[in-house]
């Protein structure tokens, strides 16, 4: 997986580098829009993260080239503005995704991975992890070539963990991820639990291949057994 | 009191006072005049009588009034010596009033022969003076009168519209608010005073206008600022907390600190959100349909409902569409819903009734009420709930009042309710 970052602030794109390092990506970098206007005609890349402000100029003028140029490189915009206007922009505009910082690297790796799946293999690919194979599209899973009836939120914490396989998932970004930005964490996200324990169980039952760890109460990691 | 009524007030006293005053100094004037003319008049009665008992010594005799009008009486020397002209005012029976009326008495002393003292009284009618201060009362009322009506009708008519740009300026002013963005329009007056007015009005309002305008200005920049190092300090710990080699209790402290990191940035998103309803970015108002609306949200909710065990009493009884930004809108029963999960029990109730015109949207909670005065102000918290931002509600409210509707809150027995009148 080939990755291009866009982004000004130096502490910002190396964190994001060492994220992406760490999923065994290829990352290269920019922090201005001259520098990214460079690589992003002349490489391929998988996905650009596209930072909005730049010192000269708005990252908007990149998808604009490359809309110009009929490249078809997945771009996710990372603004520090969660600005409805800015998005259906970017969006219009041809990107594939947005999203607003602060965010949760597991959420960040989720989204790439869908933007790259789509892109590759036009969202037909069906992911094996263990003894699961994953249709994204169908929001579907076979577990040793039998279909398995999950719920629409077993379906979407299994996806985002598998998105993030060997990464501590905190608790608080999968909510965000599956309820929704505006989930209340007063209950501490209690309410997780019961469809963790739900999916646990039918992964163990329908031996998947996978376990879904917990991490001190503070999240959970998905792990090939 | 208003300026006009006061002005005639102020005009009335001040006439009143001054025709007083005029009338007295007026009546002691003319009765002064009148007792001089009529003292000239006995004078040379006098004369004539004294000239006249000179020649006809019978008029010595005449000591009644009767058809006369002076009458004489014998005086002896050493008394008439004594004596000066007197001129004095009396009352006098007279025949055609059948009353007493008032006359002037001359009284007077005089030789007619070698030591043959007379004392003589010449009287001529008098100005009835009860009847003059009668007329000159009626007179001067009736100027009083006309005057005040003069006045009024000045009032009425001139200075009304003397007034009225100040009125109208007036009248702009009371409608102007400073959240609102608008302008006070200046009034069109050649009164310099006027002009004065609109002039440091404008200024005063114009400088308002904008340490109001930097102070929201900051705050919206100040939270952009804040996302950048916020989103670096949570991607630097996230990343460490990846960490393998670290302790159980060294990752549960690492993501204490990002809880509290999120919190903040939970804060700041509030404080963004609160600081762009107010500096009205939010423009794009539609009909939404809040039916649909609130079945979408409580479908969000569906887990938390039932992990607290909330008994859930829905009643659409009408249908709510209503003019406002669809964005704004979705916040608005977001965090209507949230406060209303957050602050129940378990096995604790939500009700949401929905009229063509109304939502209310009430929960079980503490058994006391909230102090309604304070319940939509900012960072106003009545419970020590670590992860309440004290936000959500001023947030409903500014959406409220943006869109040009009205909450208010209730407490009955437990339940707490909010309700939004979309009238």
């Amino acid at each position: 997986m080939k990755v291009l970052v866009v982004e000004d602030e130096p502490a910002m794109l190396e964190s994001i580098e060492r994220a992406l390092k760490q999923e065994n990506a290829v990352v290269e970098t920019a922090m201005n829009l001259n520098d990214a206007l460079d690589k992003a005609l002349i490489y391929e890349y998988d996905c650009i993260l596209l930072d909005i402000n730049l010192p000269d100029g708005s990252g908007l003028e990149i998808l604009q080239e490359l809309k110009n140029q009929n490249k078809s490189d997945g771009v996710l915009i990372l603004s520090a503005r969660n600005s409805l206007d800015d998005k259906l922009k970017g969006l219009n505009l041809g990107a594939d995704d947005y999203l607003t910082k602060p965010f949760h690297f597991s959420e960040l790796i989720a989204r790439i991975r869908s933007i790259v799946r789509r892109k590759k293999f036009d969202g037909n690919a069906l992911l094996e992890i263990g003894n699961i194979q994953v249709d994204a599209t169908n929001q579907s899973i076979t577990i040793h070539n039998e279909a398995v009836t999950l719920n629409r939120k077993e379906f979407a914490i299994l996806m985002y963990l598998i998105s993030n396989k060997g990464r501590l998932v905190s608790k608080t970004a999968l909510a965000e991820h599956v309820w929704g930005d505006h989930i209340d964490e007063s209950d501490n996200f209690e309410f997780i639990y019961s469809q963790i324990k739900n999916l646990r169980k039918k992964m163990n039952d329908l031996d998947s291949g996978i376990e879904i760890q917990s991490i001190y109460g503070v999240g959970y990691k998905l792990m090939e057994s | 009191m208003k300026l006009i009524q006061r002005t005639i007030v102020f005009m009335s006293l001040a006439l009143l006072i001054a025709l007083s005053a005029w009338a007295f100094i007026f009546y002691v004037n003319m009765i002064d005049e009148v007792h001089d003319s009529i003292d000239d008049g006995l004078d040379n009665s006098k004369l004539l009588i004294i000239h006249e008992a000179n020649q006809d010594s019978t008029v010595l005799y005449k000591t009644s009034f009767d058809e006369g009008n002076y009458a004489i009486r014998k005086m002896p020397a050493d008394h008439a010596l004594k004596h000066y002209d007197q001129y004095k005012d009396t009352l006098m029976y007279m025949e055609n009033e059948h009353d007493l009326e008032p006359v002037r008495l001359l009284t007077t002393v005089f030789e007619a022969k070698e030591n043959q003292f007379y004392e003589l009284k010449v009287i001529s009618s008098m100005v009835e003076e009860d009847d003059l201060i009668e007329d000159l009362f009626y007179s001067l009322l009736w100027l009083y009168l006309i005057l005040m009506v003069t006045i009024l009708v000045i009032n009425a008519l001139v200075l009304r519209s003397m007034w009225k740009p100040f009125f109208t300026y007036l009248n702009r002013l009371s409608q102007f608010k400073l959240e609102k963005n608008e302008k006070v329009q200046p009034i069109q007056s050649k009164t310099a005073e006027f002009q004065l007015l609109n002039k440091v009005v404008t200024e005063v309002l114009e400088s308002n206008i904008r340490s109001f305008h930097n102070q929201k200005q900051l705050i919206e920049n100040a939270s952009h600022e804040l996302q950048t190092p916020l989103a670096i300090a949570l991607n630097k710990l996230q990343l460490l907390a990846e960490n393998k080699e670290l302790s159980e209790e060294i990752v549960k402290e690492i993501f204490q600190t990002i809880e509290t990191l999120e919190r903040l940035t939970r804060l700041n998103k509030s404080l963004l959100l609160l600081s762009k309803i107010e500096n009205k970015q939010f423009r794009d108002e539609e009909l939404v349909c809040f039916n649909e609306l609130i079945q979408n949200i409580l479908n969000e909710f569906q887990d938390q409902i039932e992990f607290k065990e909330l008994e859930l009493d829905l009643a659409f009884e009408g249908e709510l569409k209503a003019q406002i930004n669809p964005e704004l809108a979705r916040i608005l029963i977001t965090n209507l819903i949230k406060n209303a999960i957050r602050h129940n029990f378990k096995k604790g109730k939500i009700g949401i009734l929905l009229t063509d015109s109304s939502l209310q949207i009430s929960n079980s909670g503490t058994d006391k009420p909230l102090d309604p005065a304070k319940v939509f102000q900012r960072f106003h918290k009545e419970s020590n709930d670590q992860s309440s931002t004290g936000l959500g509600l001023a947030i409903v409210k500014s959406i409220v009042d943006l869109s040009g509707y009205r909450i208010s809150y209730n407490y009955a027995l437990g339940i707490h309710q909010f309700m939004i009148n979309f009238n």
